[in-house]
């Protein structure tokens, strides 16, 4: 299975039809035939009456074959090695693997090396994504300088170079002082804070804590880390009215705290990645570092605790949390070997699980991956809509492959994915009407671009 | 992950007790049996490795395994290698698996690896094609501590089934107590940890143990009482008090053996720390205590797995892990 990842092609002008699609709509929570009209770039026209009996003569077409039809995919955690680590992943292969794995948008965390705590590496991000031509690109502004947890970044100069929010990424604010004040200033720029939630003195060591880490000898976290912050950050939004999303929820404690903040009202968000409703720990068994990730892999019931968090709407949305590591960090024991697995080409099929098991209707899942995070970081695109950003993806949700690392576009290989067996498969992203990714299988796509 | 690509055949290892079956176990055990009168003659040496050669590589300071390990091979007619790899904190991990293919270049037929990071050995396994002996990795498993220890305790009391044996002390960071939970178990025995919470792993009694947080009660009517090192080598943060309050509550005395049976046998991997979980009127107890003894095992049973995973006689006792 390859494609083709296209970006010589001009911007979209004119008009484009997509018919004989599967639409799914997040936005109205449905799905039905239709066909979608793009006109320089933006979303025209679609539903299910559009080109009922074809296209009119004279407009490009492009026939989707019954495939699936959506809102790109919008990546709200992303970590690339640029700049810094180029040797992992640049903006350029994250946007390659991106492009393949129908994320249409996505947003660096800002943990590279320097960390992004001044505008110009927000403005750096910018030009580089406008050089590279795929996905759209955004960044998160550090919250605190160096990711120290200590003095509040420049949030509001960050803000106007264009940082869409702030965060320390995988860096915890152990003080509760910093993060009251963190979100106590940032109302002043309606900014949105992102926090992962971890309490740092219990989380040492190296895998969720429990029999498997008894059994292979490596030191645990307790699970309770996650709710214990949880909760202080539930307190600290209550008395400061910020704005707060916590991310990478992986634990039951923590999504039935989460959901009772949401039951009284609070203006709380989170998210979780796909490890956490994928896989469990005893995908560490025999030492694989590959599972080896922040927060660690719990038990069985915390996963199943995530899937139902993500079916009631506790979980709000869906974030990759692509982290690259080469082989040198995590070909060495496993205490020693680096946190974080890619992600960005597996966040679609893995998360079509949900859809394949029922646990979630496929409008619902994009509403997760797409429409959810592009509204709550005030991002275009995200949404079937006239005059919004033709940013969409065909895809076959049923075709089957399996995960190989050897295959995949990212730079580092380090999925905890592979060798997974999975279903789905992008055939065509579309960025601004351009497309920038065409499966080999589904040719008319490039030919109509 | 790696298992698929790397195109070797799948040779027997030595890295773990965990996953064993009985019968593997006896029959480890049946072979040190006879090497133990052999050991005690004059004429110690027999040919039977003449020919090979055994790494003993070892990343964390250790005297009497490499020792035991050595004499083994040597015993059986093996040329001997010791490497003790000193480790730079940094970059543990590259020099481990650069040193396993430099090594495995060199064509030798076992390497015996301790490491301080648990798993470290499995990895190394994964990148020669030599036959892999865990001497000890982290706070995973040990498991030729555990077959000298099973030995030991089969030859005093004549079988493992059905005996009550309490492990004590520094559960947490203990791989002889998880070698040795795993094989007492399959070989049909009941085993207690006993120590302060703190020193307990998460979970552990899914392995199947009875946890007691007090000697009187975990050293209740049992048959053995094996003791760990306080491994203050390993513990980032306050585990327990002090030494003497540690001493007071869970170090080994004639009082609080008063609880176990009278005839129990009294054992510890070594090195002993006397006065912090063993008080030396017990240690030297010549009755009670087997700690020479079990030194002595040590070598008949690294012996037969040495015989068992290169000696050609594997097909006896089927394959080893």
């Amino acid at each position: 299975m390859t494609g083709n990842v296209v970006r010589t092609a001009p911007p979209h002008s004119g008009s484009t039809a997509y018919i004989n699609a599967r639409i799914v709509d997040p936005v109205s929570d449905s799905e039905y035939k239709g066909a979608v009209l793009i006109s320089d770039g933006k979303i025209a026209d679609f539903g299910p009456n559009l080109f009922a009996s074809g296209a009119p003569y004279g407009i490009q077409s492009v026939d989707c074959g019954g495939l699936y039809l959506a809102p790109g995919l919008v990546d709200t955690r992303v970590h690339t090695g640029e700049p810094g680590e180029e040797h992992k992943e640049t903006l350029e292969s994250a946007g390659i693997a991106a492009s393949v794995g129908g994320i249409t948008s996505l947003l660096l965390l800002p943990d590279n090396e320097p960390p992004f705590d001044d505008a110009s590496l927000i403005e750096f991000v910018a030009r580089r994504a406008r050089q590279i031509r795929l996905a759209n690109m955004y960044a998160y502004g550090a919250l605190t300088v160096g990711l120290e947890g200590e003095e509040l970044a420049e949030m509001g100069l960050l803000a106007e170079a264009g940082a869409v929010a702030f965060t320390d990424a995988d860096h915890v604010v152990a003080s509760a002082q910093v993060l009251r004040r963190a979100l106590y200033y940032a109302k002043a720029f309606d900014a949105l804070i992102v926090h992962l939630p971890q309490e740092p003195t219990l989380s040492g060591g190296h895998m969720s804590s429990g029999e498997m880490a008894t059994r292979l000898g490596i030191a645990g976290n307790p699970p309770l880390a996650e709710v214990m912050l949880v909760e202080r950050d539930i307190r600290l939004v209550e008395m400061t009215g910020g704005r707060l999303h916590l991310t990478k929820i992986s634990t039951a404690e923590s999504v039935a705290a989460i959901a009772s903040a949401k039951a009284r009202g609070l203006g709380i968000t989170c998210d979780t990645a796909p490890p956490y409703f994928a896989m469990n720990d005893l995908a560490v068994g025999d030492y694989r570092t590959f599972g080896k990730l922040v927060p660690p892999l719990r038990a069985e019931k915390d996963r199943l605790a995530v899937i139902e968090g993500l079916k009631n709407g506790t979980i709000d949305l869906i974030a990759s949390d692509h982290r690259p590591q080469d082989q040198d960090s995590k070909r060495v024991p496993f205490a020693q070997a680096e946190p974080g697995g890619i992600g960005l080409e597996t966040l679609l099929p893995v998360s079509l699980e949900l859809v394949h098991n029922k646990q979630l209707s496929l409008p619902r899942l994009f509403h997760r991956l797409s429409t959810a995070p592009a509204q709550l970081f005030g991002l275009p695109g995200g949404k079937l809509a006239k005059g919004a950003p033709a940013d969409l993806i065909v895809f076959d949700a049923h075709r089957a492959w399996k995960v190989d690392r050897e295959d995949l576009w990212s730079k580092t290989k380090n999925s905890p994915f592979d060798e997974r067996p999975v279903q789905g498969r992008v055939m065509a992203t579309i960025v601004g009407g351009r497309t920038i990714y065409c499966d080999d299988s589904f040719a008319p796509a490039t030919a109509a671009a | 992950m790696t298992k698929k690509r790397t195109g070797l055949p799948r040779l027997p290892h030595l890295l773990g007790i965990e996953g064993l079956s009985p019968e593997t176990i006896s029959g480890l055990l049946d072979l040190s049996e006879s090497y133990i009168s052999q050991n005690r003659s004059l004429d110690k040496r027999r040919d039977l490795l003449a020919g090979r050669t055994v790494i003993n590589l070892f990343f964390e300071n250790s005297t009497r395994t490499r020792t035991s390990f050595e004499v083994a091979a040597k015993r059986l007619g093996a040329d001997v290698i010791n490497m003790d790899v000193t480790t730079s904190s940094v970059r543990k991990g590259e020099t481990l698996l650069d040193t396993a293919m430099t090594l495995n270049a060199m064509r030798p037929d076992a390497i015996v690896v301790r490491h301080s990071e648990s798993g470290a050995v499995s990895l190394l396994s994964q990148k020669v094609n030599c036959t892999v002996i865990n001497a000890g990795d982290g706070q995973h498993e040990h498991p030729t501590q555990a077959l000298l220890d099973a030995l030991t305790i089969r030859r005093r009391r004549g079988r493992l089934e059905g005996l009550l044996v309490a492990i004590c002390g520094d559960i947490m960071h203990s791989r002889v107590a998880r070698s040795n939970i795993h094989l007492l178990q399959i070989m049909g025995a009941r085993v207690r940890v006993v120590g302060p919470p703190t020193l307990m792993p998460t979970d552990i009694e899914k392995m199947g143990v009875e946890v007691h947080y007090a000697m009187k009660s975990g050293l209740k009517d049992v048959d053995i009482v094996m003791m760990l090192r306080l491994q203050t080598e390993r513990m980032q943060g306050s585990f327990v008090p002090s030494i003497s309050e540690y001493f007071r509550f869970f170090g080994l005395d004639q009082e609080k053996l008063k609880h176990a049976k009278p005839d129990a046998l009294i054992m510890h991997p070594g090195p002993m720390n006397r006065g912090v979980e063993i008080d030396s009127e017990v240690a030297d107890d010549l009755d009670r205590s087997v700690i020479h003894e079990q030194v002595e095992m040590g070598v008949a049973v690294r012996m037969a797995c040495l015989e068992a995973l290169i000696g050609g006689r594997r097909n006896v006792i089927g394959a080893v892990a």
